[in-house]
């Protein structure tokens, strides 16, 4: 299971900025067995937002946000309350927002921090992959992680190693993760974002899985108690 | 002595480098360095370069510092953490060190050490601001320091990468995490250098062109083939090719670079890759 946690709600406001109308996003698998992503969680965001001035044009939850087939079928019905949003917020694990991201190529804010791929292992079988960093930097990335993407983890932006859009570690396997996410970017109309993004330091300590984590069945299927970190 | 006191009173900077050894005989780097001192500002040393273990930039700056000459003590991320950097950087200072230049710096895969841990727990831009943070009296944690460096602050940028807008836009991190200097990769192509100056003079900081001495056109297509943001341009290559006088053409095509960059940007950064003796050579050649 990729075990998250929901951001704090300023963090989430932080990076919707300027834009008003958003659409909001939940998984029920791991996220909800998080009880970060199911429809509660989602129902408990959109008021959170709403009482923030925002405007929610419509919410979903997906089954498995982590498989893109579901998203895009999923979302099938919502595609005037899609055009309608200037982003659409993600409350699930970065494989989920990543996947996402890539399906509706456009704005998406991640509202959990995942923490954990341990216990039971979800399932996808796209290209993305997460760090359980525990401090999800896909707002400032155009949903593509930087931290598994990019060979040095860079967090700032492209080294200067890249060529041809190949990265150096790998020309033939691997492209350059910054320019992919420039691309993206270019594509959406949103370069500026790259401009805009605060400093990133990365976390170590939050790389480490949350105590209260550890010894629960969310961590590992044959412990003893269900309660852990989002319980 | 700071670059940054050269730029203030308007002078066109010259810098070059040199590669500390592979082992303790610093004696062929002193020697380069001491045929490039009279006609240089300041030499780079590099820190570990293409991720090739060597003796550190630090102790070399040092070695360099002591002779008189004006070392920029080069600083990558590959190897150490936030830790070993600040610590490193408080240790320049006290050894007399003024000038950095912060880079994030090859993978491990490049060189001679791939099994090695791939550190980059810092990033250039957020090196920068360490080290800024050192300079204002606070570590990266703000805890206060006893005494405080006052580093000259530089960084790099790649005039030719493609596309362009990436770099600039971490050329403008660079320097609002406190980059007071830039030295760019390989030059080759005026009219490019032209057009990516037209921006980044906006920046309203010191920019030195890097000009790389081309030693044969196998050099040329092995930069064009290999190194990323270099691009020799074909009429180069045949310059290099049809020339029975390799050092004098590569010394005359890195002079009519220099002329046709010069009033472009407020330096040049001359990295010789072996022909340190060249170099006088080049600049006189080149009007400075």
């Amino acid at each position: 299971m990729l075990v998250s946690e929901r951001k704090p709600i300023e963090e989430i406001m932080e990076f919707i900025g300027g834009e008003r109308t958003v659409f909001l996003l939940g998984c029920d698998g791991c996220a909800a067995a998080s009880g970060t992503g199911g429809e509660p969680e989602i129902r408990e965001l959109k008021a959170e937002l709403e009482g923030r001035g925002i405007t929610v044009t419509g919410t979903k939850v997906i089954d498995f946000l982590c498989q893109k087939a579901l998203i895009r079928t999923g979302l099938r019905p919502f595609a005037t309350a899609l055009d309608e949003a200037d982003s659409v917020v993600v409350s699930t694990c970065g494989i989920g927002i990543q996947a996402t991201a890539t399906v509706l190529d456009q704005a998406v804010h991640p509202a959990c921090n995942t923490v954990s791929l341990g216990g039971i292992r979800g399932e996808w079988q796209g290209e993305e992959r997460c760090a359980e960093c525990g401090q999800c930097f896909l707002d400032v990335t155009a949903g593509i992680c930087p931290l598994t993407a990019c060979a040095k983890r860079l967090v700032n932006g492209p080294c200067g190693g890249a060529k041809d859009g190949s990265c150096e570690v790998e020309p033939e396997a691997r492209r350059c993760a910054w320019e992919v996410i420039y691309e993206r970017l270019e594509r959406q109309g949103r370069t500026n974002l790259l401009r805009r993004a605060p400093l990133q330091v990365k976390d170590y300590a939050k790389m480490q899985p949350p105590v209260d984590l550890r010894g629960t069945r969310k961590w590992a299927v044959d412990m003893k108690t269900t309660e852990g970190v989002t319980s | 002595m700071k670059l940054s006191d050269l730029f203030n009173a308007g002078q066109f900077v010259i810098t070059s480098e040199v590669a500390p050894p592979k082992g303790i005989d610093l004696g062929e780097m002193i020697e380069n360095a001491e045929l490039l001192k009279p006609r240089v500002s300041a030499i780079n040393i590099t820190d570990q370069q293409s991720s090739v273990m060597r003796l550190g930039s630090l102790a070399a700056s040092q070695m360099l510092k002591e002779r008189g000459i004006e070392p920029v003590f080069q600083v990558t991320c590959r190897d150490r953490n936030r830790i070993a950097l600040q610590s490193d950087l408080l240790s320049a200072w006290a050894l007399g060190i003024e000038n950095v230049l912060c880079l994030t710096g090859d993978h491990v895969s490049l060189g001679d050490f791939p099994d090695a841990m791939p550190v980059f727990d810092l990033d250039s831009v957020s090196l920068l601001a360490a080290a800024k943070g050192l300079n204002g009296g606070v570590d990266m944690g703000d805890n206060e320091l006893e005494g405080s460096p006052d580093f000259c602050l530089g960084a790099v940028v790649t005039p030719g990468a493609d596309p362009i807008e990436p770099q600039l836009i971490k050329m403008e991190k660079k320097i609002a995490a406190g980059a007071t200097f830039f030295q760019t990769q390989a030059v080759f192509d005026a009219e490019a250098f032209a057009t990516f100056m037209k921006v980044a003079k906006g920046f309203g900081v010191p920019v030195m062109a890097g000009i790389i001495l081309l030693k044969s056109p196998g050099m040329a297509r092995f930069m064009n083939k290999n190194v990323a943001g270099v691009h020799v341009p074909d009429a180069l290559i045949d310059e290099m090719a049809n020339t029975e006088d390799r050092p004098s053409t590569s010394v005359g095509i890195a002079a009519r670079l220099i002329r046709e960059i010069k009033d472009l940007c407020q330096g040049v950064h001359i990295m010789p890759l072996g022909w340190e003796k060249r170099v006088p050579k080049v600049l006189e050649a080149a009007g400075l």
